[in-house]
């Protein structure tokens, strides 16, 4: 089999996995691991080690896409709510999710945390954990956001019939170490030849971990990627772009090819955003959990859902766009997403001040229509490309 | 026949001129902290830290309290549209934009001076994410000290000790030390327990006056009446001799209107009629607020009990400031226990509750278009009270303060249909 059709395969993989809300990747992992349960977890960060460390798979889910038809989780929230949650709802309604033993709320913003509570109402019986991820990004905070994850941690491994070890804490650890420096791969190849990793490709791939055991996650990051170095693909005439505001409910596939169909090379983004966050290595240590804890008041990236302590997100951004060598930047957040949206004025500022131009637009994870999209990235391609500017 | 007829000057609210008046001198004082040198603080409403202010030296603002007025002075359309101008966009809290849009004009406080800027950035994350970003949007124009108090969320319908010992550690490590730099003044735990002691003075009378719509009729609206009666205890003035004084005269007028089988007082006078009892979850719209009560009142109804004059305190349910006899914790305990940090099933308990304790008739959901901390799971929490009162609610949506999300129409014509039907229910 040639590189290409390596690829091709691995990527229909990622691409069946993306749209599989029945979850079969998951089923298939049950099957093999009688007794174990699967444990879902709601974006953007929630700390995949605990539960795989307390003997569950952790799976990630990011809404219904556009694959859902919204029948009955419509009812449930109105038009001025984004999309994720009325998806995750029906999904849970039509009971796709009713092979996972338990769900995991991250601190996220009100929706997720209201949606517990929803969970709690709609799903009574089930395990419903609320993760309090600490704003007091300080030891306090550090200690208060230990005890949870023992909490989760002890939780999680009842259901799975284990005790909870240190061991298999420093373990899991190390597993995601190396899924995290496989995933900074994908995103350092596709920063240097964007050519080679396409928009849609670095989705697909970081998301089918969601579903998957992370060594053999990390197993096929690290086999696309050293295929994608061998690609013969010629650079073509576009222009560089950081995506930002897709960290939660993600757009459609269509949408992220459009952006670079329309003449941009997203060198960037912020999808899939949970699997990156803790930047580097964690070293386990002789407490691993208190190195997760401390991991998340030190090594998180930056995001509009973390209390921004000492250094402004759009100083972090200008940064960034700037080591990137990216042309501009392109705001693309869900429709009514407060942590997103209320970002944006600071971050834009920041741009402008530094000179840095962007364009910014929304959408739903459900979004069927990307004309608009094409014709605004298009223009701003157009425009950076003739005069440098738009 | 009117709903209404007028009210006699008497039993026009004293207290409520007394307000007034507290409220003047607040705003006095803040015009004056040039000359006399105070310290300001920024705070929320939720999970305030008034006692600590107070106990300090300071002077609490609270941009919600901005926002809100700036709707009811039909100032907040300018607002919002000049934070639009600016970037913010159309789907995102409309206070936030609206205090945004009052800074950028120039910070004009409701009694038309300049408010002064913060010396202290107070975020007491109390049921709302959004209050994070708004702070960051706030840190970005002030250079003063920040102070974070997370106050986790009691998403198992109670809070734990593990919370309330996290927030006592905050408050005592990093929160207190920031008020004492910024005052310059020690704080004494002693004082600050006697401030909370005398916080429960006034707390109780506040309850007892809610408590009064148990009867028939009620002598108060437990929604647009009690926005105000909760006016003093949500803001600058809890823990302190006027509002002890506020809250025993208000005591006073609603008992003797229920002495004299009096019904709420309303702008048009007083209700002469109870034709429904209802349970109201969810703000206000402030743009539209007497048109949007004129709705009720001329119907004859009378919200009995409300969620939403519980955000800063579920007093109500017995909460207490200094009942724990550390002042740390029991601040911690206020925090943990106000509505918005509730879980949805403990939001619809309550609900439940009010709907059985208060003989209500019904009940009905104000969704806020620009508050998701309210209006995500609203669906679901009404169906829920349906099935377990089994008597149907009534769903309605505004906006805060943004007058182009209010329909008086709209919601003139629903509110008239769901009291037709629990008219036919109550014939049938
Ligand atoms: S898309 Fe935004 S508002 Fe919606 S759940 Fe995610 S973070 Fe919350
Ligand atoms: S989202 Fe709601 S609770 Fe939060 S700041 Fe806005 S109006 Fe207040």
């Amino acid at each position: 089999m040639s590189a290409e059709q390596e690829l091709e395969r691995l990527l229909d993989r990622c691409e069946r996995i993306y749209g599989d809300v029945a979850l079969e990747e998951v089923k298939a992992w049950k099957a093999a691991h009688p007794g174990r349960p699967a444990i879902g977890h709601l974006p953007v960060y929630v700390p995949r080690e605990v539960i795989h460390a307390a003997g569950a798979l952790p799976v990630a889910l990011q809404g219904g896409g556009d694959q859902v038809d919204i029948v009955r989780g419509d009812a449930c929230f109105q038009s001025y709510i984004c999309h994720l949650p009325r998806s995750t709802v029906e999904l849970g309604l039509q009971g796709e999710l009713d092979l996972l033993e338990g769900l995991v709320f991250p601190s996220t913003c009100d929706v997720i945390r209201n949606l517990s509570g929803i969970w709690q109402l709609l799903f009574q019986g089930k395990y419903v954990r609320y993760l309090d991820l600490p704003q007091a990004l300080n030891d306090t905070g550090g200690l208060f956001y230990l005890e949870d994850l023992e909490g989760l941690m002890n939780d999680v491994a009842a259901r799975a019939n284990q005790k909870p070890d240190k061991a298999a804490v420093a373990a899991s650890i190390r597993l995601y170490n190396r899924n995290r420096r496989a995933l900074q791969l994908l995103y350092e190849l596709r920063a240097e030849a964007p050519q080679l990793v396409a928009a849609d490709e670095a989705f697909l791939v970081a998301r089918a971990g969601g579903q998957m055991e992370v060594s053999a996650h990390s197993d096929l990051v690290e086999t696309f990627v050293s295929l994608a170095r061998k690609r013969n693909r010629r650079k073509e005439d576009r222009i560089r772009v950081v995506a930002i505001g897709a960290f939660c409910e993600q757009p459609p596939l269509g949408l992220l090819r459009t952006l670079e169909r329309s003449g941009c090379y997203v060198v960037d983004d912020d999808l899939n955003l949970g699997a990156r966050w803790i930047q580097g290595d964690v070293e386990p240590g002789d407490f691993p959990l208190k190195a997760l804890s401390k991991a998340y008041l030190v090594q998180s990236t930056w995001a509009s859902v973390r209390f921004e302590d000492e250094q402004f997100r759009g100083d972090q951004l200008v940064a960034r766009v700037k080591a990137l060598r990216a042309d501009g930047v392109i705001f693309a957040a869900p429709s009514f997403c407060d942590p997103a949206l209320l970002d944006q004025p600071p971050l834009q500022k920041a741009l402008t001040d530094a000179n840095l131009p962007f364009i910014s637009f929304k959408y739903a994870e459900n979004t069927g229509q990307f004309q608009g999209f094409r014709e605004q990235a298009g223009t701003f391609s157009d425009s950076l490309k003739l005069w440098g500017t738009t | 026949m009117s709903a209404t007829r007028p009210t006699t000057s008497a039993q026009k609210d004293i207290s409520m001129e007394r307000q007034k008046a507290m409220l003047a001198r607040h705003f006095q004082e803040l015009s004056k902290v040039r000359e006399t040198g105070r310290k300001v603080a920024y705070t929320f409403v939720p999970g305030n830290l008034t006692e600590l202010i107070s106990e300090a030296g300071m002077l609490g603002v609270y941009p919600e309290i901005n926002a809100l007025q700036s709707g009811m002075r039909q100032r907040s359309a300018d607002f919002i549209h000049e934070a639009e101008r600016l970037g913010h966009n159309e789907d995102v809290c409309t206070y936030v934009k609206c205090d945004i849009g009052m800074l950028t004009k120039g910070n004009i406080g409701p009694t038309g001076e300049k408010l002064p800027p913060p010396d202290l950035l107070l975020l007491s994350y109390t049921g709302c994410f959004t209050f994070m970003k708004w702070f960051e949007l706030l840190r970005r124009e002030y250079h003063c000290e920040i102070a974070m108090l997370h106050v986790p969320y009691a998403a198992d319908g109670q809070p734990t000790e593990a919370m309330r010992q996290y927030i006592a550690k905050q408050l005592r490590n990093e929160v207190i030390p920031k008020f004492e730099k910024v005052s310059g003044k020690k704080l004494d735990l002693d004082s600050l327990a006697a401030r909370l002691r005398r916080s429960a003075l006034a707390e109780e009378d506040l309850s007892w006056v809610l408590e009064s719509a148990k009867k028939k009729p009620s002598p108060i609206d437990a929604y647009f009446g009690a926005v105000y009666y909760v006016g003093p205890i949500f803001t600058a003035f809890r823990g302190g001799e006027d509002c002890i004084g506020y809250y025993r005269a208000l005591r006073q007028e609603v008992k003797s209107r229920l002495e004299h089988g009096e019904g709420p007082v309303t702008p048009d006078g007083t209700l002469a009629k109870e034709r429904f009892r209802l349970v109201v979850e969810g703000p206000p719209n402030w743009t539209h607020f007497r048109d949007f009560w004129k709705i009720f009142y001329e119907e004859g109804v009378v919200f009995v009990a409300s969620t939403y004059t519980k955000v800063g305190g579920l007093y109500d349910r017995g909460f207490r400031h200094g009942a724990e006899k550390d002042p740390l914790l029991s601040l911690a305990d206020y925090c943990l226990s106000c509505y918005t940090n509730l879980s949805l099933p403990a939001r619809v308990d309550l609900l439940e509750r009010y709907v059985r304790e208060y003989a209500a008739d019904g009940f009905i959901f104000n969704s806020i278009k620009s508050c998701k901390s309210f209006s995500a799971g609203q669906l679901v929490m009404l169906r829920e009270v349906e099935k377990r009162t089994g008597i149907p609610g009534a769903f309605i949506e505004s906006d805060l303060v943004d007058p182009r999300y209010y329909s008086q129409a709209n919601i003139k014509n629903r509110v008239e249909s769901y009291l037709q039907m629990l008219d036919q229910r109550r014939r049938a």
